[in-house]
């Protein structure tokens, strides 16, 4: 019986079966909003209406019998990052309250056109700055298997939704780990797609060079599935990949790594990881090498730099790029009293639109930029990011993939590093080389710390466009651990409903 | 005592500086598909890209890199094989994305440089401007501050935003410093700005309309005592809005910063605004403190990477240069100087051109667009070239060569044409414009010579028939030599009574 806690692929088959309507289907989900989101505060807005008109258009096509796209009828939440034409569209920021975007974002046209139903717009940091959701203007999400703790960030309002049984599928973007990140930290499957995989078209811009769509699910065939609905080329990204999409499908589905060689960096493992979370990844290790894979060590010496390159090169492009918000076409505007001059109008709405953080990341990027400091800052960054890419090349000569962590710890309280910007970085660590470089990289949940209880991720990383490899290694490490436990992680995760 | 021009020159030495933004006349914008139409209702051109709202992205106009690269190679560039886009950062509302795309450290096209010759008390003279880069970026939307003394955004009232402009593809060339003009400066600015805006146009990149703003020249210069081989400082001239402006603003700033000079005051750093009406410039921003644009980088689109071949390709293509073929065609045709100067004046050279390679005689060709057509287009306000296509103007001097339209016939077809009444063809069918026969034109002559010398045909009249070579001969010569002397004879012994 296909319920909301059915994987996408089991619902899409249901939906094709016609033992179940999408209608049917996004009923039961807006219904489980209804009954959880008070707890989890995933959804910043919800297209029940929208949702719904979307759901009987695909069942009235498919009941026409015309060829639908595989995910038709079932369910997505959309972080709040991406346009959709005449709907709310935040950014988790004051300064966009109100804002309608007249236009798709190239994601949410591609998820229309196949038929896949967007319930809404989940919970983010502000323009994606965080690693806890903590940092949205419109409050913190909470994660479903501790509401005491953060879902990690800053796509957490997608996981949360989707680790929540709200949502059998998410959007998300990731510059540092935004999708990576929350997937561990909420015991899902999240990828961040080779930069240029995905378009980035409708997608507001946090740092332009290493922003990037992916999808969560709660599977990682789920999570393919969705991967091939939204790649692939787009004219309107002049940063987008013009080259076949990878069969991520096929991967995620080929359950076999025999001879595969894979390769644990050694600068992301041992001290600085959680003892649960280092545990679990040797757990994993195991496993994969029973099923055929070899395990080499690599070295990425330069990976001690990235943090610090990041917090240069993300907040700089920043900068620039929150510099439109300045109340003189869209959003926010604050003290227009017909006294004020415009560039008064633009500092005061700028002044009361953007949060702590945000704000934080504007002044270190225009710092940055600064003549005079351009070369020792933004510079240096740039050399470090080179860096780290042939890290990464060289790495992959000796490994077909790489493994890692992909956060030091499990979930973190609410509140507890929010006072402390340094300690979030930090959560970023093993996730933020992956952007530096371009590359993809899977969060695969691979078990729950014995200390806390609380999910574990192990990150998956590919060559360049590549990306197919991580959803092989990963399908077959799933269902390895499936039957080593019987049962996914997920289904331990605490009962949130109210309504039985 | 204050310098006049003169005196101003003969005390100091000008150095000159010129940059030229030029809109391109491509079809869509820099950055994305907008329509890119002069005039249109106030931000009717406009989309998610060019309105720099959130999530859009900009994709580059590869015509505007054609344009840009065809620029380059006319003005003797090389052509960069890598170059990047960089942002511009600075806040302004009429500039969407509060960042102007724009090429900075990587430019497209650099060291070229464009000969210009100008006319001087010792004859004709060339100086070579050297090039220092060509760079395309987009242009910023228009703002119109309403109300206030000035209409300068201080002190309006508010402020009206048209973004049509936002995004259209501008190219930037910049002159490396120009030495040694002396007091020729100005005219040397005034010819350069000439020949670039002739050559572009040329190139059909662009509509270079200076008062339209399709073509913009911001004129530096700077003054230095003759032989100090110093260079001062400089102020930069913006609303230059005609070639002939160019000149007078560099008139007036080089007078004006000679007598900041002897005044013993220094020369601010700043840009100025030139005032059409009195051409004296006013102050503007100072640039006194150079602006921190914090360029980088644009993440947003990736390098520009010419093919080799196609820039090739691109050279085989271009035009002769203006400036050579005037000389050439002015050989050709072998017309005064005068008579050159108004038809580059008139922009009728590529007609009478045209018209002459589809067959009209040539002296024909350019008295007539530079007389009848030139005088009906100045009637009605428009260029002559808007009125009669070349083939009309071609068909209808055949028309006159071969004896079958008088010019004043000729002008009635001109005028019917205009009028709409059809080809030059129909025109005569319609107006019944009797194609005039040999004879009656040749009648006229004939009475004229009889008129001129009355005892000759008397003589002629009274059985004298050789006498008649006299007056055969002065008809000939009164027809240029074109009538048929046989013809002639026969008419004229008819008409008196010997036929």
């Amino acid at each position: 019986m296909t319920n909301i806690h059915s994987t996408a692929a089991e619902m899409a088959s249901a939906l094709s079966k016609k033992e179940i309507t999408s209608v049917e289907l996004t009923k039961a989900h807006l219904d489980r909003i209804a009954d959880v989101d008070g707890k989890l505060h995933a959804f910043l807005y919800v297209d029940s209406e929208g949702a719904l008109v979307q759901a009987a258009e695909v069942d009235a096509k498919r009941a026409k019998g015309e060829s639908l796209s595989p995910l038709a009828g079932v369910p997505i939440a959309v972080k709040d990052i991406l346009a959709q034409k005449g709907i709310p569209t935040t950014a988790g920021s004051k300064i966009l309250e109100g804002w309608r975007p007249p236009y798709d974002s190239t994601v949410v046209a591609k998820l229309k056109a196949a038929g896949v139903v967007i319930l809404g717009k989940t919970n983010m940091d502000e323009f994606a700055m965080g690693s806890s959701t903590e940092n949205s203007a419109y409050g913190t999400t909470q994660n479903p298997w501790d509401l005491t703790r953060t879902p990690g960030g800053s796509s957490g309002g997608s996981a949360a939704a989707v680790a929540g049984f709200e949502a059998p599928l998410a959007i998300g973007t990731d510059t540092g780990g935004s999708i990576r990140q929350p997937a561990a930290l909420t015991g899902i499957v999240g990828v961040k797609p080779t930069y240029g995989g995905v378009s980035r078209y409708g997608v507001i811009a946090y740092s332009s060079s290493l922003d990037q769509v992916g999808p969560f699910g709660r599977t990682v065939l789920d999570t393919a599935l969705l991967h091939e609905v939204i790649a692939g080329h787009d004219e309107r990204d002049s940063t987008s990949i013009n080259s076949p999409v990878p069969q991520v499908v096929a991967a995620a589905k080929r359950l076999d790594v025999k001879g595969m060689k894979i390769g644990v960096i050694k600068e992301l493992s041992g001290s600085g990881f959680q003892a649960g979370v280092s545990a679990r990844i040797n757990e994993s290790i195991e496993l994969l090498v029973a099923a055929g894979a070899e395990i080499v060590e690599v070295s990425c010496p330069n990976f001690e730099y990235a943090l610090a390159a990041y917090y240069l090169i993300a907040p700089s492009e920043a900068s620039s790029n929150l510099a439109r918000f300045d109340s003189m076409r869209y959003g926010l505007r604050v003290g227009d009293d017909g006294t004020k001059g415009a560039e008064e109008v633009m500092s005061a709405t700028r002044e009361a639109g953007f949060g702590k953080e945000v704000k934080r990341r504007i002044i270190l990027g225009t710092y940055a930029l600064s003549s005079g400091y351009y070369d020792a800052y933004y510079g240096s960054a740039q050399k470090v990011r080179t860096l780290v890419k042939r890290d990464f090349e060289n790495a992959f000569t000796k490994a077909d993939v790489l493994i890692s962590p992909v956060t030091p710890t499990t979930a973190f309280k609410i509140g507890e590093k929010s006072n402390d910007p340094v300690a979030m970085y930090l959560s970023d660590i093993a996730t933020i080389p992956v952007n530096m470089a371009g590359i993809g990289g899977m969060s695969l949940p691979v078990g729950l710390a014995e200390e806390d209880g609380l999910p574990v991720g192990l990150q998956i990383m590919a060559p360049l466009m590549q990306d197919d490899r991580f959803y092989r290694v990963g399908g077959t490490l799933e269902a390895a651990l499936l039957s080593k436990w019987g049962k996914p992680i997920l289904s331990t995760a605490p009962d949130l409903a109210v309504k039985k | 005592m204050t310098l006049d021009y003169k005196g101003a020159t003969q005390k100091y030495e000008p150095t000159l500086g010129l940059e030229v933004h030029v809109e391109l006349n491509t079809n869509s914008k820099m950055f994305c598909s907008c329509a890119t139409e002069f005039g249109a209702s106030p931000n009717t051109q406009t989309c998610p890209v060019c309105l720099g709202l959130p999530g859009a992205l900009p994709v580059v106009n590869g015509k505007a890199i054609e344009s840009t690269i065809l620029i380059g190679l006319a003005l003797n560039c090389s052509i960069a094989p890598y170059s990047r886009f960089a942002r511009k950062n600075y806040f302004y509302p009429d500039m969407p994305k509060n960042f102007q795309t724009s090429q900075y450290d990587e430019p497209i096209c650099v060291d070229g440089y464009l000969d210009v010759e100008i006319e001087t008390e010792d004859g004709p003279k060339t100086f070579r401007v050297d090039i220092e880069r060509v760079h395309m970026e987009e242009d910023t939307g228009k703002s119109l501050h309403v109300g206030g003394a000035t209409g300068r955004i201080h002190g309006a009232e508010y402020s009206l935003l048209d973004y049509n402009r936002a995004g259209i593809p501008l190219v930037e060339i910049v002159t490396r410093i120009i030495p040694g003009t002396g007091k020729y400066a100005p005219q040397v600015a005034r010819a350069y700005v000439t020949q670039l805006r002739d050559i572009l146009r040329a190139l059909g990149v662009s509509d270079v309309k200076m008062e339209q703003g399709s073509l913009r020249c911001d004129a530096n210069v700077s003054l230095a005592p003759i032989g100090s081989g110093l260079l001062g400082t400089r102020s930069e001239t913006k609303n230059v809005n005609s070639l002939r402006s160019v000149e007078r603003a560099l008139t007036g700033e080089i007078e004006r910063q000679a007598n900041r000079l002897e005044a013993g005051m220094r020369i601010i750093q700043e840009t100025r605004h030139f005032l059409e009406e009195s051409g004296l410039t006013r102050p503007g921003r100072s640039k006194e403190q150079a602006e921190d644009y914090r360029y980088f980088p644009e993440p947003d689109l990736v390098p520009v990477t010419p093919d080799a071949k196609w820039i090739e390709e691109l050279r085989a293509k271009l035009p002769e240069n203006p400036a050579d073929r005037r000389k050439r065609l002015q050989k050709e045709w072998n017309v005064p100087d005068s008579e050159m100067t108004s038809l580059i004046n008139a922009e009728l050279v590529d007609v009478v051109e045209e018209t002459i390679k589809l067959g009209a005689e040539p002296t024909r060709a350019r008295t007539w667009w530079l007389g009848e057509i030139s005088r009906l287009a100045n009637e009605k306000e428009v260029a002559p070239t808007s009125l009669i296509t070349t083939t009309f103007v071609a068909e209808i001097i055949a028309l006159i060569s071969s004896g079958d339209l008088t010019d004043k016939l000729a002008r009635q077809v001109v005028e019917g044409v205009v009028n709409g009444e059809g080809s030059p063809a129909e025109v005569i069918e319609k107006r019944g414009l009797k194609v005039v026969s040999d004879d009656s034109a040749l009648m006229v002559a004939i009475a004229a010579a009889i008129a001129a010398q009355p005892d000759t045909a008397e003589r002629i009249r009274g059985g004298n028939i050789p006498a008649a070579g006299a007056l055969i001969g002065a008809v000939m010569k009164a027809t240029g030599g074109q009538a048929d002397a046989a013809k002639v004879r026969e008419l004229l012994l008819r008409h008196l009574g010997q036929g």
